[in-house]
């Protein structure tokens, strides 16, 4: 895709994003949602698609914001509207020093190491979060209501999701084509080959990972305020669906492309909600079959596919005899 | 938290239970970490459906039970049922993802832990579930310490199988072929070694162990669809510790994480005894990463 296609595609879907709330009435819950997965595909692939490190544990950070803007509206004694706000912007701060701390201890390890460690963090987060009474421990938390009509609140988190997706996205397609994405994509092909010549690959790591903790911290905060209940294990430190969903979706669409993780999020998202009503109870089933099923079968990705399939149009020359 | 502590000075024989209990309870990890081992070292693939395999073996001890077989039979049959299974699940999944990426095997293993899961808690539902085996208690030092037969039957029955596996993996010819491959599967093929059969059995023997610690987890324990994972990781951390390959270090690194975790129940509260198994592995990964590394080496 060249640069005028890219901004045309790009023009038309933050026309359909901003009008889909007011067309599709029915659907405002499941178009915030959307934006949330698109957060936590494009979030995942900083570290998992551009750096080659794959994380089980990215939803700690969600998990974190969302008990970090609650606990911080049921204590901080604001109104909703700055509590929501400041409540997102401690939980980003708690997560991205989170993922510093962290980081700087398990990034140090190599591949699947570091991919068991990161699941180890995400389960063990929701264990402690369900046995911490001040956080509601086993039986979660009640973030305030939103003040106003009952289906007012999924527009104003519809539009605060997109808001968050729109600038991860174009940070990330800036961050992407600087010397640090460059790096990014070194220790992703070669990482000793990239520390010998002299970057600093734990430095260019842990920066990532801080960069996707952020953007999970905020989203985390916000998702716990519109799903309106804190669950440690189903919801915040949800391992077995958003924890998975969030590899999977980078996977689906084309992992270690910018778009790729777009694309997997929304053809995910719109399967599922078609496909779950169907299934009543065999959900969890269908998705470790879809779990298998891509992984065995499609791990280059929608886009890896295309890419093969049509590469001139991915500007890759081909030399036809 | 100081309070069970101080539980333990007012009531020495209390250590005694705490570390009895976990001992036995280890045991039983040392199984399912073995067959990780196999796996991990044999075919390179890290098996994260280990401890749904676990859970699948106790599941099915106990349906054995509601037919009124008692439970002890259940440690071949569960056995025999998820070596099929295992053979199975090679053939259809892993088979393809044996020489790929370390990071795909792991997350295809990931995906059928899910799916398992899901399975099981469809056909038996989300109750924490236990087969009753009809054996009494042992009382020692004046009634202060008890112990449940059956979980020395367990204990027992772990070890056996051990030396079961390790006479297979030394006398037997197909043995011999597994040790082979996982020594170098290019040179086993050349002296022609089916290697991709000897995967298969690989891969369906370590089923049929973790199908046997099921059922004794099912008999001295509990189960439940939902805590296959933390049996995952414990053998992840048992192979880790003790690196592949080495039964008697498997044995030992079981035994004292079960110790380990059962005075970490007592101390801070069941409710965080699963907490502690993942803040262990975190903490065990990042010290072995520091102590390779001070040697200018990773964990690769």
């Amino acid at each position: 895709m060249n640069g005028r296609g890219q901004i045309i595609l790009g023009i038309v879907i933050v026309a359909a994003a901003l009008a889909a709330p007011l067309v599709f009435p029915d659907f405002r819950a499941q178009i915030a949602m959307l934006w949330v997965m698109v957060l936590f595909a494009l979030t995942w692939d900083i570290l998992g698609g551009q750096t080659g490190y794959n994380t089980f544990g990215n939803i700690l950070f969600f998990g974190t914001g969302m008990y970090a803007a609650a606990v911080f509206q049921r204590d901080g004694g604001f109104d909703y509207f700055p509590g929501l706000f400041i409540g997102m912007g401690l939980g980003a701060l708690i997560s991205v020093a989170l993922a510093a701390i962290l980081g700087s201890m398990i990034l140090r390890m190599r591949g699947h190491y570091f991919a068991i460690a990161t699941l180890g963090l995400g389960i063990a987060a929701g264990e402690i979060a369900s046995g911490w009474d001040y956080i509601g421990a086993g039986s979660g938390m009640s973030p305030p209501l939103f003040p106003g009509a009952p289906g007012i609140s999924y527009i104003f988190f519809g539009y605060l999701f997109f808001g968050l997706a729109l600038i991860t996205f174009l940070l990330l397609a800036w961050v992407y084509r600087t010397r640090f994405g460059l790096a990014l994509n070194a220790i992703r092909d070669n990482e000793d080959k990239a520390e010998a010549m002299g970057l600093k690959t734990d430095t260019y790591k842990i920066a990532a990972w801080m960069l996707a903790a952020l953007f999970l911290g905020l989203c985390g905060g916000a998702a716990g305020n519109m799903l309106g209940f804190i669950d440690p294990r189903d919801t915040a430190f949800a391992g077995a669906t958003f924890g998975v969903w969030m590899v999977l979706m980078a996977i689906l669409g084309g992992k270690g492309t910018l778009w790729g993780p777009v694309l997997g999020a929304f053809v995910f998202h719109v399967t599922q909600e078609i496909l779950w009503t169907h299934l009543l109870g065999w959900q969890r089933v269908a998705l470790g079959l879809i779990i298998v099923g891509i992984v065995v079968f499609f791990p280059q990705g929608i886009l890896g596919w295309a890419r093969t399939r049509w590469p001139e149009r991915f500007g890759h020359r081909v030399e036809t005899s | 938290m100081l309070d069970n502590l101080q539980l333990f000075v007012d009531a020495p024989f209390l250590l005694i239970q705490v570390l009895l209990d976990g001992i036995l309870f280890g045991a039983i990890f040392a199984i399912a970490a073995y067959g990780m081992a196999l796996v991990w070292g044999v075919m390179n693939v890290i098996n994260i459906v280990q401890g749904e395999f676990v859970m699948l073996g106790g599941f099915i001890t106990f349906q054995l039970t509601l037919w009124g077989i008692h439970p002890l039979f259940g440690i071949p049959v569960a056995a025999a049922v998820l070596f099929v299974i295992g053979i199975a699940l090679y053939y259809g999944v892993i088979r393809r993802v044996v020489d790929k990426d370390m990071f795909i095997s792991l997350l295809a293993t990931f995906g059928l832990s899910i799916l398992l899961q899901q399975l099981m808690n469809q056909i038996w539902g989300g109750d924490v579930r236990t087969a009753q085996s009809g054996l009494g208690t042992w009382f020692l030092f004046d009634y202060t310490v008890t112990v449940g037969q059956i979980k020395v039957v367990a204990c027992v029955g772990a070890l056996i199988l051990g030396l079961i596996l390790i006479v297979f993996l030394k006398k037997s010819r197909l043995g011999q072929a597994i040790r082979a491959t996982a020594q170098n599967p290019r040179a086993a093929r050349v002296l022609g070694i089916n290697t991709d059969k000897v995967f298969a059995a690989t891969y369906g023997i370590n089923a049929a162990l973790c199908g046997a610690a099921g059922s004794l987890v099912v008999m001295a324990y509990s189960v439940h669809p939902y805590i296959g994972l933390p049996y995952t990781v414990r053998s992840f951390m048992i192979v880790i510790v003790a690196g592949l390959g080495n039964l008697p270090g498997v044995i030992l690194a079981g035994l004292g994480l079960g110790a380990a975790e059962n005075f970490a129940a007592f101390i801070l509260g069941a409710q965080f005894q699963v907490a502690f198994v993942f803040c262990l592995l975190i903490v065990i990964l990042v010290v072995r990463n520091t102590l390779l590394r001070r040697k200018r080496k990773y964990l690769k």
